[in-house]
């Protein structure tokens, strides 16, 4: 065998494992920024691309698919060479699609504040780079699908199931939602009119979450929850049969972001109907993760990588509780339009992918430079409480602000008229605001921690090449 | 896994064949798409416009270009509900028709600020002018930017008849003389006298 294939492939997991790190301080900082614009106004500096409207957009780009999508790329990558004990396959594609997505993310940071935007929430990039989007995305799947092939383990892992699907399902999401027509250089109209651009584009928003923030981040905690914990996955069964029923359901339930709208009613209900389904392959998944730790509970109180991931599955299972709830046409009534949707997102995003990406980082950056731990266990421990008071306080503020603009929304007087202006429930919502920015202050102050704990760890370390180790016969038939 | 090898077929089958897994995954993601995109392709009500309403003119157009640049979006729905809270609010409940010639479409998911759908005629262009230049000055409390480069910005009409052509191509009635004539009807107007014309058009379909 040739010298090479002895050693796994890491480099290109060392530089999606960093510029996680990167991205994510990007990506949160943007979020304080923007946050703190709806409580202070003053904030957007009369300046066009430093506006509201122009920045969201790159909040929402950078946390998920810069931030999340490179914790992806590592895990994936990392992931599918130890569960197939074989190099990655085509290392030199995989090198392609680490910078021809820091190339996605660059244009997306240049492109967003000056205003370049198809219209179309978190698919907002304009033409050209939705095709460099395509291109990358496609090797990546060349490369993975490439490695399963060559894997020397008869069995393909769980973690790769789901991770197989994440790559399929955002492939044929975004080819389809982001058919468009060029007018002109960073100028598209989408090729889809109303109605049905408003079903497609809820279909691909609903199943960016499915599969890019949940399948694929599923994928993340099969793998890194036993290994952390040392313990075996809670049941295989559970897992085949949440896998297959949360990749069909998903797809079903983009309708319940236009309850009431001019969205046909049979889609409306269909919607909600695989909406409430949804919730029982969401909290299979949730309940194999933690489940994983029985027998080894007493772990989670001296291993704060492990409380990281852990907690994360807690708020997995929280927000897809929450999810089919709100998707009931009546509790949607309250909470559609309201702070009510942007607290829901926060727990599934700051609290389930935030949490599991960096329980994994902490996992891995030791390992990929040579190092026993990280540097500091008490800065991890201090990220931990950070990370989890920021949620709380950001999911509490905008549970109430949005309960409370929902019912005056909705509050009429005695006579039938309506109680409320609409700017009374903004003026209602400031002190809410300024509570949200400091809970997401403190969270991203716990990715500085982060970000100094990996620093040392690196600086005191080197790259290492890994070797793979040899098969036992049963590995290889079981 | 012994349990696996007992009943008739064995998941085992698909965990030991990459490319099995694959046509399965893409069998099982397809269904619900195709159900719930599809029809709406063939639906009377989601495809012919509603009386009266009708493609926007040139400068309607550059404004709604401008409208989804800053991602007014972000912050403003124009989806009437049917339900009291809204169509009291707002007026007549959105209807399908009325959005047919809508790409992209700006229903919106978040109303930090109202619902745009029905604000055409609803306050003077004077009014839109100082309130896109300092929303404060109007509404004291609103937390909504600033737009003050709008009225600095010449609008740049010698891109409207390639956005026209754009338009046509994926449905817009939009005629040879439409496009022929539409630079010249925008010429001398700034971005915020596009964005208001936008603004005015908005939902006067139905009242």
């Amino acid at each position: 065998m040739n010298q090479n294939q002895t050693f796994y492939y890491d480099r290109v997991v060392r530089q999606f494992s960093v510029m996680t790190i990167v991205w994510g301080l990007v990506g949160m900082l943007v979020g304080v920024l923007i946050a703190s614009q709806l409580a202070w106004p003053a904030l957007n500096f009369d300046i066009a691309w430093l506006s509201y409207g122009r920045l969201r957009p790159l909040h929402t780009n950078a946390v998920i698919f810069a931030f999340g999508g490179s914790a992806l790329f590592a895990s994936v990558y990392y992931v599918v060479q130890r569960t197939g004990q074989t190099r990655l396959f085509a290392p030199k594609l995989a090198e392609f699609t680490f910078w021809g997505w820091q190339l996605v993310i660059l244009s997306a940071a240049v492109s967003l504040p000056l205003g370049y935007t198809t219209g179309k929430e978190y698919a907002e990039l304009e033409w050209p780079i939705d095709l460099l989007i395509a291109v990358v995305w496609v090797c990546f799947a060349i490369v993975f699908f490439g490695t399963l092939a060559k894997r020397r383990v008869k069995h393909i892992y769980v973690a790769n199931w789901f991770f197989g699907a994440f790559i399929l399902a955002v492939a044929v999401l975004h080819i389809v939602n982001s058919a468009e027509i060029p007018a002109g250089w960073m100028k598209s109209y989408s090729a889809y009119a109303g109605v049905q651009d408003a079903m497609v584009q809820w279909w691909y928003g609903h199943n960016a979450v499915g599969f890019f923030l949940t399948a694929g981040f599923l994928g993340m905690m099969y793998y890194f929850v036993p290994k952390q914990a040392q313990r075996p996955v809670y049941s295989y069964r559970l897992s085949i049969v949440h896998f297959w029923a949360l990749i069909f359901t998903y797809m079903w339930a983009g309708p319940h972001h236009l309850h009431y709208t001019a969205l046909p009613d049979w889609t409306q209900t269909l919607g909600m109907v695989f909406s409430l389904i949804l919730l029982a392959p969401s909290w299979g998944g949730m309940i194999n993760g933690i489940m994983t730790l029985s027998g080894a509970w007493h772990k989670l109180r001296d291993d704060p990588v492990l409380r990281f991931l852990i907690v994360s599955l807690s708020f997995y299972g929280m927000s897809t509780f929450e999810g089919p709830m709100m998707s009931i046409k009546t509790v949607n009534a309250l909470s559609h339009y309201t702070d009510w949707t942007v607290g829901h997102v926060h727990s599934g995003a700051l609290g389930w992918v935030g949490l599991i990406s960096m329980g994994t980082i902490y996992f891995l950056i030791p390992k990929l430079f040579g190092q026993k731990e990280m540097y500091s266990k008490k800065a991890i421990e201090l990220h931990f409480w950070m990370a989890t008071v920021g949620i709380v306080l950001y999911i509490a503020a905008m549970w109430i602000a949005g309960v409370m603009q929902g019912l005056m929304w909705r509050a009429l007087n005695a006579d039938g008229t309506l109680t409320y202006t609409f700017v009374e429930s903004v003026k209602a919502t400031y002190p809410y605001y300024v509570i949200r920015v400091f809970g997401g202050l403190l969270y991203f102050l716990g990715m500085v921690v982060m970000a100094w704990n990996a620093w040392k760890t690196i600086a005191q370390g080197q790259s290492v090449s890994v070797a793979i180790p040899e098969l036992s016969h049963s590995q290889r038939n079981a | 896994m012994s349990d696996q090898k007992s009943s008739g077929f064995s998941h085992e089958k698909i965990e030991t064949n990459y490319f099995l897994m694959i046509v399965l995954i893409v069998l099982v993601i397809s269904f619900g798409g195709l159900v719930e995109i599809v029809p709406l392709f063939f639906q009377k009500s989601t495809t012919v416009a509603l009386e009266g309403v009708k493609p926007l003119t040139p400068l309607q157009l550059a404004g709604r270009d401008i409208y989804v640049r800053e991602g007014c979006y972000n912050c403003h729905s124009q989806m009437i509900r049917s339900l009291v809270g809204d169509t009291m609010r707002y007026g007549h409940a959105s209807d399908p028709g009325e959005f047919v010639y809508d790409h992209p479409f700006q229903w919106g998911s978040k109303r930090t600020g109202p619902d745009l759908h029905r604000v055409g005629g609803k306050y003077s262009d004077d009014w839109h002018k100082i309130h896109l230049h300092n929303p404060r000055d109007l509404v004291p409390e609103s937390n909504m930017p600033g737009y003050p480069w709008l009225e600095a910005t010449p609008l740049d009409a010698s891109v409207i008849p390639e956005h026209m052509k754009a338009l046509r191509k994926v449905g817009v009635p939009y005629s040879d003389e439409d496009i022929a004539t539409a630079a010249e009807q925008v010429k001398d107007n700034t971005e915020l006298q596009a964005l208001i014309a936008y603004l005015q058009s908005l939902g006067l379909a139905l009242k």
